[in-house]
């Protein structure tokens, strides 16, 4: 019944609705600055689905075939790397999964007791954030992670920049990566320092509609039975989206963002007590990323309004007291100042 | 027939649809202490599954073990790399025990191999005792099967009974089966009535239905499959009563939670009958408590019980400890300059015998584990006084608290507990928890008046006291109260044994060696409360008209060690 070949990862077009999902994962596959998305909700709802989705979906990126890191160019491989293979290759968008209770070690990278310990020699064996350059990291359960790992990974990410110093070794590379987080936030609450590093939030929920709630199992019903010709059928889908990322990218830096826009921000951000400024830029940024991928030459309202919630509802100073949920706070808010 | 029996003819299906495509189903969980009856189950399970492959896990096993690594021991002793392999690149049909043991970690990478890699599946026997202890819900919610064998007796347990050949006809026969369109339909709706949200489930309970099929020899789902899927996938995960007496015009049949309304779709109607019948079906099999839950008025969802993250019981981080002889694996770091120092003494006597100067020789009993103290995380326990007039107000004043602590509980590591007594008994309101948000879902209507029984209110802080020693956090309570104890432990009011039986209670916490606070919240110092606050080895304190601010600064003063 199992095909021998390994089949793709369900595609990340025939995901069914959670519409808002998806925009901010496409948001950040076209501007990588705008940094990570947390979807938080409940269990079944298609979280991780669309993270490996996302994988199969990236356009691939032009790098160094044996470098630990996926530099660039030849002149970016970091000097400890002894490379086997100069050439430049495309490889595909690097997706890698951060599992809950990894060891310091295996994220950062460590000795190569292998090597030490059978030929004596001191080597870097490079770790789940090297690998992760230039590409997305992904934790599932974020809420769950340890928190001497979310220091860390708060550090590279402000950084950009992973340093290992440590038994003897004294390493540095590159560790540009974008933070995919998802959990349930019944099961334990984020960090605000992390939550804040997270350029977009997403809250889904299973769908309410039935034939909605049908269209899902159908779909999840035709991959289980016969992923290959499942992912087959999707593929146009899958590269029209592709395409249209791509163009999207090449067409952001000619987004035009007028000083009244500029200024919603500002107003949608005072309104809702956002701590520090980068809830602004990141609403700016977004709206521009999606001004690019709808084909349109300059970020009006409209592109605010479907940005706003996810770029700002996880910026709340938080309020025990208040009963009303964030997106509520947020929606009310922009209602107000964007008329 | 009996219920056990026919529960029994139940589980000998479900197994027999397992064993025709474990892979199809993610898996199951049985929950059973260990005894005959789960030993009857899992010879059954094992012969059925015959000829697949098959391997046992531990709940503590390390990435090593999971993915495979380096065989550190015959790597030294050659000279040469040797790996072990892993687990879970084997694939196969994994047999977990203590499921409810498992930790955060372990769960996190059983959920993300059974989502992507199709050659695997996952049996785990939840031996859990409280309701508390269950296999976390990342896991249960990719099992298809959750089989209940907590209270099932021994006589009503023959063997499984399997035909083989039929089985392995049936495994043949099971890609053919064909899937009526109304079927999915059917399904998805029968789950949103049951109150099930996630959408896994109508999607196991289709394979169920189709493997059902198969092995009843026929070419199509019938309605016999699908009351077998409904019984065995969405019954178990059933958080609501589907209301069927219900007028089907009527646009919103009111659901005793906030639960979607997913019926109101007026063409949905049409194809009534089918999905009515299995909706009556699926509502006697619900499970017995569930229905008493909801008669008491406060259903509790399945999902938003004590999550694992209340499980997290160590946090590998702290003050590092003298490093020590031990062996690799199961998440030990080596500590390479103490494995070195060790090693060092012996490298001329080691080169002598071996004749090799060029290296360093290193064995196995050099190597030295890295350790670090553990600090725990905190559980305050609130017990309330929710008896006469002024309940109201200082469940109010809890529920601040508590809020106000756990908003601040990331930074701190506390999770909170709440529990109120009145009338003949007491409450836990609030299991401990680091949520927010299950904080103000729990906490959003709370009960109060009527009679202080103090001391039932402090035994069900015991209670609470052993779950959370034993999630290794380090529990301390705090009683708020202001009236004398008139309700003794049996619920009766008798004054004189009422105070004897809550004496008893507080010098029970003492000696447990549970730090405490009495927060006395009348107006004028209460009698005989600074006296338990003696015997219950706790400071007293007088804090009329405090709200949830000043509180929950007090708890965290008092109980700051």
């Amino acid at each position: 019944m199992k095909d021998m070949k390994r089949p793709g990862p369900f595609p990340f077009s025939a995901i069914v609705g959670q519409d808002e999902m998806k925009r901010a994962m496409v948001l950040t596959a076209i501007d990588g600055g705008i940094g990570g998305v947390l979807v938080f909700g409940d269990r079944g709802t298609g979280k991780s689905t669309a993270v490996r989705g996302l994988a199969a979906l990236l356009p691939e990126i032009d790098a160094v075939a044996g470098c630990p890191v996926n530099s660039e160019q030849v002149g970016d491989v970091p000097d400890w790397v002894t490379l086997q293979d100069s050439n430049v290759i495309a490889k595909p968008t690097p997706v890698i999964d951060l599992p809950l209770g990894a060891t310091e070690d295996r994220v950062v990278g460590a000795l190569d007791i292998e090597k030490a310990l059978t030929k004596g020699e001191k080597a870097f064996e490079p770790g789940l954030l090297a690998r992760a350059n230039r590409g997305y990291l992904y934790i599932d359960e974020v809420n769950l992670l340890e928190d001497h790992i979310v220091d860390l990974l708060l550090d590279v990410a402000q950084s950009g920049q992973n340093v290992v110093e440590r038994e003897g070794l004294s390493i540095r590379h590159a560790a540009r990566f974008v933070l995919v987080g998802s959990g349930n936030p019944e099961e334990g609450e984020l960090r605000p320092q992390l939550l804040d590093r997270f350029g977009l939030s997403v809250e889904v929920e299973s769908p309410k509609d039935l034939d909605v709630r049908i269209d899902v199992i159908r779909r999840r019903d035709a991959y289980d039975r016969d992923a290959m010709t499942f992912c087959a059928d999707w593929d146009a889908a899958d590269a029209d989206l592709r395409a249209q990322i791509v163009t999207a990218r090449k067409r952001l830096a000619s987004i035009e963002a007028s000083d009244a826009i500029i200024r919603d921000c500002a107003a949608l951000c005072l309104a809702l007590g956002s701590d520090g400024l980068r809830g602004e830029l990141t609403l700016l940024r977004a709206a521009r990323a999606l001004a690019a991928f709808e084909g349109d030459t300059a970020v009006d309202r409209g592109h605010l309004r479907l940005v706003a919630a996810s770029a700002l509802r996880h910026r709340l100073r938080r309020d025990p007291l208040d009963e009303a949920g964030s997106t509520t706070r947020v929606t009310r808010v922009v209602d107000e100042v964007l008329g | 027939m009996s219920v056990f029996e026919a529960r029994w003819h139940s589980v000998n299906l479900a197994v027999a649809c397992f064993a025709l495509d474990p892979t199809s189903l993610g898996g199951l969980q049985v929950r059973a202490r260990v005894g005959p009856v789960r030993d009857r189950f899992e010879d059954g399970l094992r012969r059925a599954l015959a000829g697949q492959a098959l391997a046992r896990m531990a709940p503590t096993m390390g990435d090593d073990a999971l993915y495979g690594g380096l065989d550190l021991a015959a790597t030294l002793q050659t000279g040469s790399l040797h790996r072990t392999q892993g687990l879970l690149t084997r694939g196969g049909t994994l047999f977990l025990p203590m499921a409810e043991r498992v930790e955060p970690r372990l769960a996190g990478r059983l959920a993300a191999a059974l989502d992507t890699r199709r050659d695997l599946a996952l049996v785990a026997f939840d031996e859990g005792a409280e309701p508390g202890e269950h296999t976390p819900e990342a896991l249960l919610d990719r099992l298809a099967l959750h089989i209940d064998l907590s209270d099932h007796p021994l006589s009503d347990a023959p063997d499984l009974q399997f035909d083989m050949d039929a089985l392995s006809e049936a495994r043949r026969a099971l890609p053919e089966i064909i899937v009526p369109e109304e079927v999915i339909r059917e399904l998805v709706m029968v789950a949103a009535r049951l109150g099930v949200k996630s959408l896994r489930a109508p999607s196991q309970a289709l394979a169920i239905a189709r493997a059902s099929a198969a092995l009843s020899g026929a070419s199509e789902v019938e309605e016999a499959d699908l009351l077998l899927a409904v019984e065995l996938v969405l019954a178990p995960r059933a958080t609501q009563i589907p209301d069927i007496d219900e007028p089907q015009e009527d646009t919103a049949p009111p659901a005793p939670e906030d639960q979607p309304d997913d019926a109101t779709d007026p063409e949905s109607h049409a194809d009534q009958p089918p999905a009515e019948v299995l909706l009556e079906a699926a509502r006697a099999m619900l499970p017995p408590d569930l229905l008493a839950r909801l008669a008491a008025g406060k259903a509790k969802r399945t999902a938003s019980g004590s999550g694992s993250g209340a499980k997290q019981t160590g946090n590998r981080r702290g003050r590092p400890l003298p490093p020590r002889p031990g062996k690799l694996g199961g998440g030990a770091r080596l500590d390479l300059v103490a494995t070195l120092r060790a090693a060092a003494p012996w490298q001329t006597i080691r080169r002598r015998i071996s004749g090799d100067n060029g290296r360093i020789h290193v064995r196995a009993s050099d190597l030295r584990i890295r350790r670090y103290q553990e600090t725990s995380d905190r559980a305050i326990i609130f017990v309330v006084d929710a008896s006469g007039s002024a309940a109201m107000a200082r469940l109010a004043e809890a529920k601040g608290a508590v809020e106000l602590l756990l908003a601040e509980a990331y930074a701190r590591r506390d999770h909170v507990a709440l529990i109120a007594f009145r009338g003949e008994g007491s409450d836990v309101l609030l299991p401990p928890t680091r949520s927010l948000v299950q904080t103000k879902r729990r906490l959003s209507s709370l009960p109060g008046g009527g009679g202080t029984p103090l001391a039932a209110g402090l035994k069900a802080a015991l209670d609470l006291v052993g779950l959370a020693r034993g999630k290794g956090m380090t529990p301390s309570i705090a009683l708020l109260t202001d009236g004398r104890a008139n309700v003794d432990l049996s619920g009766a009011a008798n004054r004189a044994q009422a105070s004897e039986d809550a004496s008893l209670m507080a010098r029970f916490l003492r000696s447990e060696g549970v730090p405490g606070l009495v927060i006395d919240t009348g107006l004028r110092p209460t009698r005989g409360l600074d006296g338990l606050a003696r015997e219950m080895g706790a400071p007293y304190l007088p804090l009329p008209r405090a709200d949830g601010r000043s509180l929950s600064r007090a708890v965290d003063a008092a109980l700051t060690p």
